[in-house]
């Protein structure tokens, strides 16, 4: 087991240099660090200037995703000892602009999330004294998996389609619209499907599938997508069949 | 000022990285990923190659005879090899993703990926069998 590691850091500063360039720091090896903690050993003991997104540690609040070796990881859930001897190199997540060492700009994600309407959406909402909206376990388990999403922004910084197409609305708002629309309480599917069957919508997804791969919660991004193309496609084939009876 | 790049207390100077056109060679998933794309031209070409047999047949016995000889040239057995591969490529890959796609409940309870696959995999040997069964027959 080595007693240090090598860990190589994007460093941009705005106010000194027009772009990124490397910075490598030796930190102790121990074998229950994750890279997050390096990058806190960094930060603590070797170089204050260094800066990083973090909160929670334990994989809950998404904010401390970046590029591990070239791969999009939350830094609190990745384990050192994965990449021994090392060397380790951390860089800000793919396609999101860069505002300072490993910190991107979410406010495209956070424009798009909102755009397809992320909540419970009621024709009518009943008034609270005829009690709550219930909901069985097997209803609860149609929507659950797409529910455990934490924005961490991973599957974005995997997928190359919005890389090249900065539009398309991406992996976790459509699995997140699909989390609301497979609520048995929501009605809101109708308004979310224009959003989402749009320009750039969900078609401009070709299905590479690495969103599902790199995220951390199980969520299956990708399979959200697919199977809203679905549900699109037969809603498309319904209306023309059926131009009268498709609200 | 300073030569320094021009920088402004709360407009941060953002850094865009540009994709690289080859992106699709970073990784063996994206490079599948575009290799399975790349199928459709070749499932194009069998449909081309199968109008031109319609084509063919409508002509007469002489337009056939000399289609399949063409057909028996170097050239188009090299092509068909190739394109054969790629199809198959397509064919596998798709079958294997469809469970994505397809999410079938019964009673409550999702049918298991494998279950899927599986089945199309059933169908797709049935189908060829019953195509095998009609050619064969003659």
């Amino acid at each position: 087991m080595p007693s240090s590691l090598a860990l190589t850091v994007a460093r941009y500063r705005p106010e000194r240099e027009s772009e990124p360039s490397f910075q490598t720091y030796e930190i102790p090896f121990r074998k229950d660090w994750v890279v997050l903690d390096a990058l806190n050993y960094v930060k603590d003991s070797l170089d204050g200037s260094l800066s990083f997104r973090w909160s929670c540690r334990m994989g809950v609040c998404g904010s401390c995703g970046m590029k591990v070796n070239g791969t999009p990881k939350l830094t609190c859930a990745t384990f050192l000892a994965d990449y021994a001897p090392g060397p380790v190199r951390v860089e800000p997540l793919d396609y999101f602009p860069v505002v300072r060492d490993l910190v991107v700009d979410l406010t495209d994600f956070v424009r798009k999330l909102k755009h397809v309407k992320p909540w419970i959406i009621r024709d009518e909402e009943k008034p609270p004294s005829e009690g709550e909206y219930l909901q069985t376990p097997e209803q609860l388990d149609t929507y659950k998996q797409f529910s455990m999403c934490i924005n961490c922004m991973l599957c974005y910084s995997a997928c190359p389609i919005y890389g090249l197409e900065p539009g398309f609305i991406g992996p976790a708002a459509v699995a997140l619209a699909q989390r609301y629309n497979m609520d048995s309480r929501d009605q809101g599917a109708g308004e979310r499907l224009k959003i989402l069957s749009a320009h750039d919508g969900l078609w401009q997804c070709t299905f590479v599938g690495e969103c599902t791969k790199v995220c951390p919660k199980h969520v299956d991004p990708a399979g959200a997508i697919q199977q809203y193309k679905l549900t699109a496609a037969t809603h498309w084939i319904k209306s023309l069949l059926l131009p009268w009876g498709t609200r | 000022m300073s030569a320094e790049p021009h920088y402004t207390l709360y407009h941060p100077r953002w850094y865009r990285r540009r994709v690289s056109v080859w992106w699709w060679l970073r990784k063996w998933s994206y490079a599948g990923f575009v290799l399975r794309e790349l199928t459709s031209v070749f499932v194009a070409f069998f449909a081309v190659v199968f109008l031109w047999q319609l084509w063919a047949v409508a002509q007469g016995p002489e337009a056939y005879t000399q289609f399949l000889a063409r057909l028996k040239t170097p050239l188009f057995f090299v092509l068909d090899t190739v394109a054969f591969l790629f199809v198959l490529f397509h064919a596998v890959t798709w079958f294997n993703l469809t469970p994505k796609a397809m999410v079938v409940r019964l009673r409550g309870t999702r049918v298991p990926d494998a279950v899927i696959i599986g089945l199309n995999y059933a169908a797709w040997l049935v189908l060829s069998g019953a195509v095998a069964f009609v050619l064969l027959r003659a």
